[in-house]
């Protein structure tokens, strides 16, 4: 269960957000400039709100009237950005290992073998980022952000830097994780049907507040 | 003509290693130097950056008699470091690699400086998200993208400790065998009645050392792209 409830000034605008969501995926809906962006990366603790509270399944992880605030490496939430941001200077297979690493958890090999399946990127192990496709490079930051094992997972715009064809490539990957991987996950797009697909919640945001909360068939047709 | 001889050796050799403890022990200050200097907006940073680059600027001498002024027997720090550690820098070798090192700080702080503010930011931020701490985000993404640009801030400031004359000869004069360099070497044989044959054999090793570590640099620099890439 993710609760947010935070406002935060950035500038001339100012996000003030409260929702509960319990669902598997939560959908953040809205154009560019709603805020979603920012709502995403307080929940992920790389920033802080300025008033409210942010808790995962009842942890609490930001408190402000507490200044409570736990750090980002701390929160054990996984973040998957539109631009992959792959570590350059490391292969797939330790750019994929890289969370458990930096946690120090036991290596699961059942678990890797069967995210390698899941997002068929077992064959490019050996590979540097700079030799992958978008599609790719996606993947397999959607395996090491998994292999950190999170409680949450957040997608901003997964897809929001591939074209058509990548995106129907990937999506399908999206839906065996959401039915498969048991992490809950919080996933933003401007794209009504790639949330009506994914999303079992949505959040509209609209200039920074929420402009309506339910099912997908809220979303705009 | 090209038979070396064994004090032109001994000098070669005191160069050598006077610029690889140089180098060795002023990095890590010119690692967190550069990345205070690249990452953080603090009081007085002008004033910083301008004081690391004075060696640069400054005549060698000045610099060499302000060391002697601070690390000499009597100095300030220099006193203190003799009296209760035991470190004597004054006309020894070790008073040339602290020379040396001043000497060669700006053209190290420079390059490495640069490699950070070059690291990508949301790459660090990914890596937090992934769990790791700030100390460990550092050594695993910050240091290991910057590190071409580390080496060739090394080599270039190994280059330039080797060669360092004035600074040094100021601080900790000419002794043969204790802190005689090449520069040095080659200063004193050209002095010397018939040390002109000498002085051209030391001369063209140095322009082989520092030709080397100026291709070296070079070659480090252009990994620090390809790294970047991600190829």
């Amino acid at each position: 269960m993710l609760h947010v409830e935070v406002a935060k000034q950035l500038g001339d605008f100012s996000v003030e957000v409260a929702f509960t969501s319990e669902g598997r995926v939560t959908g953040l809906f809205g154009a560019s400039g709603a805020g979603k962006t920012s709502l995403v990366s307080m929940i992920a603790g790389l920033q802080r709100p300025d008033r409210g509270v942010i808790s995962v399944d009842g942890d609490i992880l930001d408190d402000a009237t507490k200044s409570l605030h736990i750090a980002v490496h701390q929160r054990r939430i996984g973040y998957v950005f539109q631009d992959a941001r792959l570590f350059p200077h490391l292969d797939v297979r330790r750019n994929l290992d890289y969370g458990r690493r930096m946690n120090r958890l036991t290596r699961d090999p059942v678990q890797e073998t069967r995210l390698n399946d899941m997002l068929n990127i077992g064959h490019l192990l050996d590979r540097r980022p700079g030799q992958l496709s978008g599609g790719e490079r996606q993947r397999v930051a959607l395996g090491r952000a998994l292999l950190a094992r999170p409680r949450l997972l957040l997608l901003d715009e997964p897809l929001g830097s591939l074209d058509e064809d990548r995106k129907a490539e990937i999506l399908p990957y999206l839906m065996r994780l959401r039915d498969e991987a048991g992490v809950p996950m919080v996933y933003v797009s401007h794209d009504p049907d790639e949330l009506r697909q994914l999303a079992s919640q949505v959040v509209m945001l609209k200039r920074g507040r929420i402009a309506a909360f339910g099912g997908p068939e809220i979303l705009p047709a | 003509m090209f038979e070396i001889s064994p004090p032109e050796w001994t000098a070669v050799l005191l160069s050598l290693r006077v610029g690889v403890v140089a180098i060795l022990v002023a990095t890590p200050f010119a690692i967190a130097l550069a990345w205070a200097l690249a990452r953080y907006d603090f009081w007085g940073k002008s004033i910083v950056d301008a004081t690391v680059h004075l060696p640069l600027v400054l005549p060698p001498v000045v610099t060499g008699y302000l060391l002697l002024l601070t690390f000499g027997k009597r100095g300030l720090v220099g006193g203190w470091l003799a009296d209760h550690l035991g470190i004597v820098f004054a006309f020894r070798w070790t008073g040339a690699a602290l020379a040396c090192g001043v000497m060669s700080f700006p053209l190290l702080v420079r390059p490495i400086r640069l490699s950070i503010e070059a690291v990508d930011r949301r790459l660090e931020q990914a890596a937090s998200t992934l769990g790791a701490s700030p100390w460990q985000v550092f050594a695993t993404v910050t240091l290991p993208l910057a590190l071409p640009g580390i080496l060739a801030g090394m080599v270039l400031g190994f280059a330039k400790a080797i060669g360092e004359f004035g600074a040094t000869i100021t601080f900790v004069s000419n002794i043969p065998g204790e802190t005689q360099t090449i520069s040095s070497a080659i200063y004193s044989l050209i002095q010397t009645p018939d040390g002109d044959a000498a002085a051209l054999r030391l001369v063209i090793v140095s322009i082989v050392m520092s030709m080397a570590a100026l291709v070296a640099s070079e070659v480090f620099a252009r990994r620090a792209t390809r790294r970047l890439h991600g190829n």
